[in-house]
């Protein structure tokens, strides 16, 4: 089964690539999955002050893997803008002595949720743009975002990473973006939590 | 469950005894024979707890001073003479009691019972409020009286009031536990339940009724001392619990989100890649006759830098052009090359090349980068299929159809472009093992020297293909090594050696054969060889 939707995968893939269509299938997967899920429409207005304890990502001392910090972060309303707020909170520039795999600089556009549970994070140009280069980096940068997303909102399928509105290649050529990420626990270093 | 520090004493009858009435007065009998036995209370102490047999007289709850001399180290001594009763503390203190008045003497300050002490044949009932009124001054212990949740609070506990309030919307359960006064917590999810630990010796919860339902089957109180438990159903997705405080309390919300519908997968189409491959028909015995050699970045992208000033793409450019020389020549290979010069190659480009030349092997060079200067050494990639399924990103496609040079497309053995890496990955795996050891044995590896990813260079190769990471730039001994030539013909001796060693295994057909390999476990990639490390 999970065979078979690679495939499908990749069909999709082709068929972006090769017709440079991206933009386009972009559009339709926003369109296609709703912003805010009924199911999200729920509990009452939130207050400002409630916060959530998050597991956010950032460069282990190794600096070839992600140690999880517990951190707090505000009460999001619904699971987009909890996801939203997550973000956010990575995109904050960490306490010493902790090193934020992101660029310095880098924004959260928007963040739109399907139904799917696939949630697509637009960040500002920078997280390119002002990006270190080299594959480890880009990994921890990716799996920062793919990770403090999918392992504090567990019913989230995946994370894609948009660069100023536009569905992206890679960030520093490498890490593949096409597509939206699952959840890896490939890149966590679990034994030296802070 | 003894308080420690009292010890028991003997009393003396009080003299200030000789001024009170002490003649039990014969109503008293009849109210004792009133009484009724009531549910127990539980008594709290900080590392025990244990029930205390009350009776039910009117509106009062009576308790029997014989149970309570245990647990406050209380000695009674009934004054013979008068009919009064002493209670003595281990201090010494004592409170003085007399049958059919509703007041008590604690340490000499008189202070006024809602009920009369009472005689139940051998045993003398007092009200329950005689606790914190006598029983505390007296002893120096605090005392509170939970009468709604049948509790008697002693000495330095935390039995904050837990008060759980269930409501659902748009398919969300909202339990809001308002926490009096205030108490750390903790929820873990285990299993299937949640649990909320509190900092505190014990609850005194209000749990709501609950009709078991998908999400939520049922609250109570969990093992531990001060632990909820929060059964949860089938439908159960994700929970997001949040903490705010208001003056003493503190509110606890608990959102129990149900998992996303699960949409059923389309079937496949039989010919897709579940059949049998047609791989198989491909050339008898797979050698490796050719090989493309994909120098990472160049021109507009320069890849990682070095402190120095080195930079990936020179570095990728100079291995590959040494990498071709030693291939062609020592092993007659035809060698390609994704660029030979300072340009700009797309991601697409570079697979096309090896797929339309029909590459037997596809090796990426590239010079890592880390935030941390500290991290060094070379590291070997293949690819993962990281991604995660999607709805929308399943659709139809009338024939496969791969990307060429010179922007047309050719059927190509129905492999879908992007999947094609994916029939490989074992043989990948095969070859990264191989060159891990190679380059061991001459250069400093990482301390993750193979690893998986999903590689947008790597996804459409339709051949054994791997990424070589051959230092990290941004260390300082890395970067200085890396622009010498003998460390670069160290790795190219390496992975020459692996060339050499993948194309005996691969004529001995002991490579895996490609078609058949499952897809890897994006999550967590499995070992495709002994050699490779655990991640
Ligand atoms: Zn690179």
């Amino acid at each position: 089964m999970r065979r078979s939707l690679f495939v499908w995968i990749g069909v999709m893939a082709a068929v972006v690539a090769a017709a440079g269509l991206g933009a386009v299938v972009l559009s339709r997967w926003l369109a296609s999955g709703v912003e805010e899920p009924a199911a999200e429409s729920g509990p009452a207005p939130v207050d400002e002050t409630r916060k959530i304890k998050a597991r956010l990502f950032y460069v282990a001392d190794d600096g070839v893997h992600l140690v999880p910090v517990e951190r707090e972060v505000p009460l999001g309303a619904t699971t987009a803008d909890q996801a939203r707020r997550i973000v956010e909170a990575l995109l904050e520039p960490p306490p010493s002595p902790l090193l934020s795999a992101i660029p310095a600089g880098t924004r959260l556009r928007a963040l739109h949720l399907t139904e799917a549970g696939q949630a697509f994070v637009d960040l500002s140009a920078e997280v390119r743009s002002a990006h270190p280069g080299g594959l480890t980096n880009e990994i921890l940068t990716v799996y920062s975002i793919v990770d403090s997303l999918t392992v504090n909102l567990p019913g989230l399928t995946g994370v894609q990473i948009l660069v100023d509105g536009h569905e992206a290649d890679t960030l520093a050529g490498h890490v593949d973006l096409r597509r939206p990420l699952a959840r890896s626990t490939f890149w966590i270093d679990e034994d030296t939590p802070r | 469950m003894f308080l420690p520090r009292f010890r028991l004493l003997i009393a003396v009858l009080a003299t200030s005894l000789a001024g009170l009435s002490l003649h039990p007065h014969p109503a008293l009998a009849r109210q004792a024979a009133g009484a009724r036995p009531a549910q127990a209370l539980t008594v709290i102490l900080p590392q025990a707890r244990t029930p205390l047999p009350v009776s039910q007289s009117g509106d009062q709850l009576m308790v029997a001073l014989d149970d309570l001399a245990p647990l406050f180290g209380l000695t009674l001594r009934e004054d013979g003479i008068g009919g009064g009763l002493v209670v003595t503390a281990a201090n010494g203190k004592r409170v003085l009691l007399t049958p059919g008045q509703p007041l008590a003497s604690a340490d000499g300050r008189l202070v006024s019972l809602p009920a009369a002490p009472a005689r139940d044949g051998g045993r003398w009932l007092v009200p329950i409020d005689f606790l914190p009124m006598a029983i505390a001054p007296v002893t120096g212990t605090r005392v509170e009286v939970r009468r709604a949740s049948r509790l008697v609070l002693v000495g330095d506990v935390r039995v904050p009031r837990v008060e759980i309030r269930q409501q659902e919307a748009g398919g969300v359960i909202r339990l809001t536990l308002t926490v009096a006064p205030r108490a750390g917590h903790q929820v873990t999810h285990e299993g299937n339940r949640l649990l909320l630990r509190f900092d505190a010796t014990a609850l005194d919860p209000v749990l709501p009724a609950v009709t078991p339902g998908p999400l939520l089957q049922g609250i109570r109180l969990g093992e531990g001392p001060a632990t909820i438990a929060v059964d949860l159903g089938p439908r159960f997705g994700s929970y997001r619990a949040s903490a705010a405080t208001h003056d003493a309390n503190s509110e606890v919300v608990v959102e129990l989100v149900p998992a996303f519908t699960d949409q059923a997968l389309p079937v496949p189409p039989p010919s897709a890649p579940a059949a049998e491959p047609l791989l198989n028909l491909a050339p008898p015995r797979p050698s490796v006759r050719t090989v493309v050699i994909d120098a990472g970045h160049g021109g507009d992208e320069p890849g990682a830098s070095g402190p120095s000033g080195a930079l990936e793409k020179e570095i990728t450019l100079a291995i590959a052009r040494r990498l071709r020389a030693v291939l062609e020549g020592r092993l007659g290979l035809r060698v390609l090359m994704t660029r030979d010069g300072d340009k700009t190659v797309s991601l697409d480009e570079r697979a096309a090349l090896a797929n339309t030349n029909k590459a037997d092997l596809f090796i990426s060079l590239h010079a890592n980068a880390s935030l941390r200067p500290a991290t060094r050494g070379a590291q070997v990639y293949f690819l993962s299929a990281a991604g995660a399924g999607t709805e929308a990103s399943r659709v139809s496609l009338a024939s496969g159809a791969l990307p060429t040079l010179g922007g047309g497309s050719r059927d190509v053995e129905l492999i879908l472009w992007d999947l094609a890496q994916l029939r490989h990955v074992d043989e990948s795996a095969a070859f990264a093992a191989i060159l891990e050891e190679e380059l061991r044995g001459r250069i400093a590896m990482n301390v993750r020297p193979v690893l998986q990813a999903p590689f947008r260079v790597l996804a459409a190769a339709n051949m054994p293909a791997v990424l070589v990471e051959t230092g990290y730039l941004t260390n300082a001994e890395d970067e200085r090594l890396l622009k010498t030539a003998g460390h670069q013909d160290l790795i190219v001796q390496a992975l020459l050696h692996s060339v050499i060693r993948f194309r005996e295994a691969r004529e001995r057909g002991i490579t895996a054969a490609p078609a058949s390999s499952p897809a890897p476990n994006p999550s967590n990639p499995p070992a495709p060889s002994p050699s490779r490390p655990t991640p």
